[in-house]
């Protein structure tokens, strides 16, 4: 029985490589012509602007490309850069996972709800979602006024950008957890609990090396948008060069004074970043396909 | 139907993970967001109005939307091809571009912008060629759409894939034994089953584009009336201390981002309910 339902599903046709039968096809003209836009569209949007980055980042030479790297304003902006993420990506990493088990792993009116206010962030633009600490913190804000009173600094300075940066990136974690813990389902972590193991216990031992590849890809996207954010942090840096500058705003500074080779140096930066993140992204593909 | 009142599930740590998402939520979003009705409301009918329906208003909105919807409709057409291309076809190199369709998610917007203007720029590698025809893309509305493109490319692409891989062939092959043409098969019978997940994708990049900063002020040139949208035009009126005109306008692009939301929950109770249709 078995036998035969297989024959059935495999027509006899010789099935050519992409694993579908022949008379299913394209001639291979269309097929060739086909791919071909395909391509012709990818390598214009997406391989030239990746191989313009670095054509320009070393157009002046290498010692042009070491120099504007080294430069003590392109330093500052390295590091304030890392620090931002450094704050940013673990305080998310810690939101992701509650509000993903929060949703993902209960029954309860309200939950498509919150799923859709733990998404919220991504629908704002970028400037609109910087523009709101501007309003909370800013000099015309009651809260902005105290904290001027006291000598604090929120806009301008570095807590305005890791705030901004944490409301921009808050969804990446949570958004690639619930559906592989949706996926997954509880029956480990109930066996776990039927054996004795404490909610803690089930937790370390049973549900984060489930969850650590979709965790981890989480956490490398939300690094990434976090060393990248632009809009946002552009409406509350102020662009203090040297101080409240990121990466990305440095790389405004150099592009709008026509120091290109400098410009796309530090953004080639940037684009290995980015570059890793894909890979990242298409090792834990392979992992979680095997 | 289910009943189980009160009963949420038998796992711990929905006091404490609910309780850190609610508060996290409450303090870094909802706050926030608040903030921004609050202040649009302090400014008084008339002058919301005048603020948000001011002609420089209405031409970023007339570009931001046109641009977004254009590049939407570029990425609806090209993202149905490559999503076809990579999925149905064998290609060396198939792999490494399938991995690099992502990039624009993970590409800071302001790299993007450099790049792109760069290489549509008067004597940029693309630019070079175009010019003499007569067609300028850097500074011009053009450019925007061009941003815009390569800012939404990932969504359709991503979203129509996986429906094409779990199309079952019986459907084309119970059309073609049928006697259905291939091209009437993929008008009749694909074009129907891939169709709600590219109207997600679509409508994805669309609301990505309309609030897309970074990539755009670079290539569009910004002069006001003409190639300023609307996302700039809420960060010069905050830079000329017209916080006001900032929160009145910023209020109108989240409501309309808001609003796509609501359609895109929609088309997914729609998508959820075909499925089990079917």
């Amino acid at each position: 029985m078995p036998d035969r339902l297989l024959r059935f599903r495999r027509p006899a046709v010789t099935v050519p490589e992409s694993g579908r039968s022949r008379h299913l096809d394209e001639p291979p003209l269309v097929r060739a012509a086909l791919i071909g836009a395909a391509l012709l569209f990818l390598g214009l949007f997406l391989v030239l602007p990746l191989v313009t980055v670095f054509v320009e980042a070393f157009a002046k030479g290498l010692g042009t490309y070491a120099a504007a790297l080294s430069d003590p304003m392109a330093r500052a902006a390295i590091r304030l850069t890392l620090v931002t993420a450094a704050i940013v990506v673990p305080v998310n990493l810690v939101f992701g996972v509650a509000a993903a088990w929060s949703v993902a792993k209960f029954d309860y009116r309200g939950r498509h709800l919150l799923t859709t206010l733990i998404d919220l962030p991504f629908s704002v633009s970028p400037v609109v979602s910087g523009l709101l600490f501007v309003l909370l913190f800013g000099a015309n804000a009651a809260l902005g006024r105290w904290l001027a009173d006291h000598d604090l600094k929120v806009i301008f300075a570095l807590p305005g950008i890791v705030l901004a940066t944490a409301f921009v990136t808050a969804p990446f974690v949570a958004r690639e957890l619930i559906p592989l813990m949706r996926a997954q389902g509880s029956d480990e972590e109930l066996a776990a609990l039927t054996l004795g193991a404490s909610g803690w216990q089930m937790f370390r031992r049973i549900s984060l090396p489930k969850m650590k590849w979709g965790l981890l890809f989480g956490v490398v996207l939300c690094n990434a948008r976090a060393m990248g954010e632009f809009g946002a942090v552009s409406v509350v840096s102020g662009h203090i060069r040297g101080e409240t500058t990121t990466m990305p705003l440095h790389v405004e500074i150099l592009y709008n004074e026509y120091q290109l080779a400098a410009a796309f140096a530090v953004a080639s930066l940037l684009t290995l970043l980015a570059v890793v993140t894909l890979v990242v992204k298409a090792v834990v593909e392979w992992r979680t396909h095997e | 139907m289910r009943a189980r009142p009160r009963r949420r599930g038998p796992l711990p740590g929905f006091g404490l993970s609910i309780g850190v998402t609610l508060a996290y939520l409450g303090l870094m979003v909802m706050i926030p967001l608040s903030t921004l009705v609050l202040g649009s409301t302090r400014l008084g009918l008339a002058e919301f109005w005048s603020a948000v329906s001011a002609p420089r208003a209405l031409a970023s909105y007339r570009l931001s939307i046109g641009a977004a919807l254009l590049a939407a409709l570029v990425n609806l057409g090209m993202g149905l091809l490559v999503a076809w291309v990579l999925e149905r076809y064998r290609f060396p190199g198939r792999r490494l571009i399938d991995g690099l369709v992502d990039l624009p998610f993970a590409l800071p917007t302001a790299v993007a912008g450099i790049a792109l203007t760069t290489i549509y720029s008067s004597g940029g590698v693309i630019g070079r060629f175009l010019e003499p025809a007569g067609i300028k893309v850097a500074y011009t509305p053009l450019g925007v759409v061009v941003a815009l493109t390569f800012v939404g490319l990932p969504f359709v692409v991503r979203t129509v894939q996986p429906v094409l891989r779990d199309l079952p062939a019986e459907l084309e092959e119970a059309a073609a034994s049928l006697g259905a043409s291939r091209l009437q098969i993929v008008r009749r019978v694909l074009i129907p089953e891939l169709l709600p997940a590219a109207l997600t994708g679509f409508v994805l990049a669309f609301a990505r584009g309309l609030g897309e900063y970074g990539s755009v002020i670079f290539i569009a040139g910004n002069m006001p009336m003409r190639s300023e949208i609307t996302p700039l035009l809420i960060m010069i009126k905050l830079e000329q201390y017209d916080t006001g005109g900032a929160t009145a306008i910023a209020l109108v692009f989240l409501l309309a981002s808001f609003a796509m939301l609501f359609a895109l929950n929609r088309l997914a109770a729609r998508r959820e309910a075909h499925a089990v249709g079917a």
